[in-house]
């Protein structure tokens, strides 16, 4: 019973964070405003780390820390390579973000407008 | 089971604020939604024992991600398909 | 008609995703054999730090962290080079109306001990969770309220610029002299101390406090940056 529950949870946050990606996509690859776009892709990126840390998450599992009292857990501890690779990972997000956005407000400058179609050299 | 149960409404909120952000015309509103896809995640990153993640995306992704969305619709438009003046956009573009 | 061939992508996407993840959702850790219990194992017999999370991203992949620092760093300058000012320009920012004094008052008070949390977070990393990362991002949102609520608060950039550039080299310094005493980049020469002392851990919370500052100081500068941006 307790493993069926902690299987359907699994499955439970796979199929959130997959969505969250295909959603993330979708609105990427059909909107035409640019900070549509953008949101996407930052909705993209959020669902990517839930999927990795969900991967490295163990039944009854405790955080990868030997604090006082946890010293010999390190037998029912969650992966910490995940968790260290997502760490970086937003970081690094919220840098590419505004750099993005950045460049977002030079093209309104040059354009004065933020539909993909009428800026000429964007087209598709 | 209360810990599913709890798991299986944040991400269903999670799932719902993400279809607002992007149904959503008026794009501050839009940026809202994605900051409550944030928060939502890092409660989720609590709850599956990765404390230092939940920390880094509460600071960045509520925080730092929103304000600087914001800012961007301040300097640009707001509403996602409107032009504030057609003539304007054509001889600009041109 | 492109919505249908984007759908049809997107389900073919899911299709696959859903497909490679089905065995995925079964009981227990999924990667059996990994480098898990290396790292959990060296971290405590070795390292003496308690969070793993710190011994990982600071010393097992310090130089990868380097790399990652410099990706901020670039990504700041090129900010900067993207929203280029004259010099005339830059004053106070364009506010629609000013702030009330108890939005003034209250960031006042808030901002010492968001500054103290994240300069907490920084120097415990290597005990209790948090870090560099962390830190850094926590005190920016404090400048931030700053920046927000005062529309004259102004941060110099030389002192940023400075304690972006001190951090950066004794970061490098650090690493070249574990080269010179140990061997490999970032070798850890200084003593390990005991497990869950505040001095552990060699050079582990010295990098990590110099990842903080640095990382404070890279995004206090795109904030700022960003917000003195004029409309038009």
């Amino acid at each position: 019973m307790e493993n069926e529950l902690f299987e359907i949870l699994r499955y439970g946050i796979f199929a959130g964070s997959i969505s969250l990606i295909l959603i993330g996509l979708y609105a990427a690859l059909t909107k035409r405003s640019l900070l549509k776009i953008i949101i996407g892709l930052s909705i993209v990126d959020g669902g990517i780390h839930l999927l990795l840390i969900t991967i490295g998450y163990v039944k009854n599992g405790t955080a990868p820390i030997f604090s006082p009292g946890y010293e010999d857990a390190a037998a029912i501890m969650v992966d910490p390579v995940p968790q260290a690779l997502v760490l970086t990972a937003i970081v690094i997000g919220f840098a590419v973000t505004a750099v993005a956005l950045s460049l977002i407000i030079r093209l309104y400058r040059h354009h004065h407008t933020l539909e993909i179609d009428e800026i000429k050299n964007l087209k598709w | 089971m209360a810990f599913v149960i709890l798991m299986f409404f944040l991400i269903a909120l999670m799932i719902g604020a993400a279809i607002y952000a992007i149904v959503q015309k008026d794009l501050l509103y839009a940026v809202i939604a994605t900051g409550v896809i944030s928060l939502i995640l890092s409660a989720l990153f609590f709850l599956l024992q990765a404390p230092d993640v939940a920390l880094t995306e509460a600071a960045i992704g509520v925080a730092l991600t929103t304000i600087i969305f914001i800012i961007t619709i301040r300097n640009t438009v707001r509403n996602e398909d409107e032009f504030k003046d057609k003539d304007d956009i054509k001889s600009a573009v041109k | 008609m492109k919505k249908v061939i984007v759908l049809l992508l997107l389900a073919v996407t899911g299709y696959y995703l859903v497909i490679s993840f089905m065995d995925l959702g079964k009981y227990g850790p999924v990667v059996e054999t990994g480098v898990k219990d290396f790292y959990l194992e060296k971290t405590v017999s070795e390292l003496h730090v308690a969070n793993t999370i710190t011994s990982i991203i600071v010393s097992f992949r310090g130089f990868d962290t380097l790399g990652e620092v410099t990706v901020l760093f670039l990504a700041a300058t090129a900010l900067g080079g993207i929203l280029y000012k004259r010099r005339h320009d830059v004053g106070g920012r364009s506010v629609l109306f000013p702030s009330s004094s108890i939005v003034k008052s209250g960031s006042k008070l808030l901002f010492p001990a968001i500054i103290l949390l994240g300069a907490y977070v920084f120097i415990h990393g290597h005990l209790s969770p948090g870090g560099g990362f962390q830190g850094g991002a926590i005190i920016a949102t404090g400048f931030l309220l700053m920046l927000l609520a005062y529309d004259n608060f102004s941060v110099s950039h030389n002192v940023l610029s400075f304690i972006e550039s001190f951090a950066g080299i004794f970061f490098v310094l650090f690493g070249l002299a574990g080269m010179m005493m140990g061997g490999t980049f970032l070798e850890n020469f200084m003593p390990v101390g005991k497990l869950n002392d505040l001095f552990s851990g060699g050079i582990i919370p010295i990098i990590y406090i110099l990842v903080g500052l640095k990382v404070a100081a890279e995004l206090t500068g795109l904030i700022y940056t960003v917000l003195h941006e004029k409309e038009n």
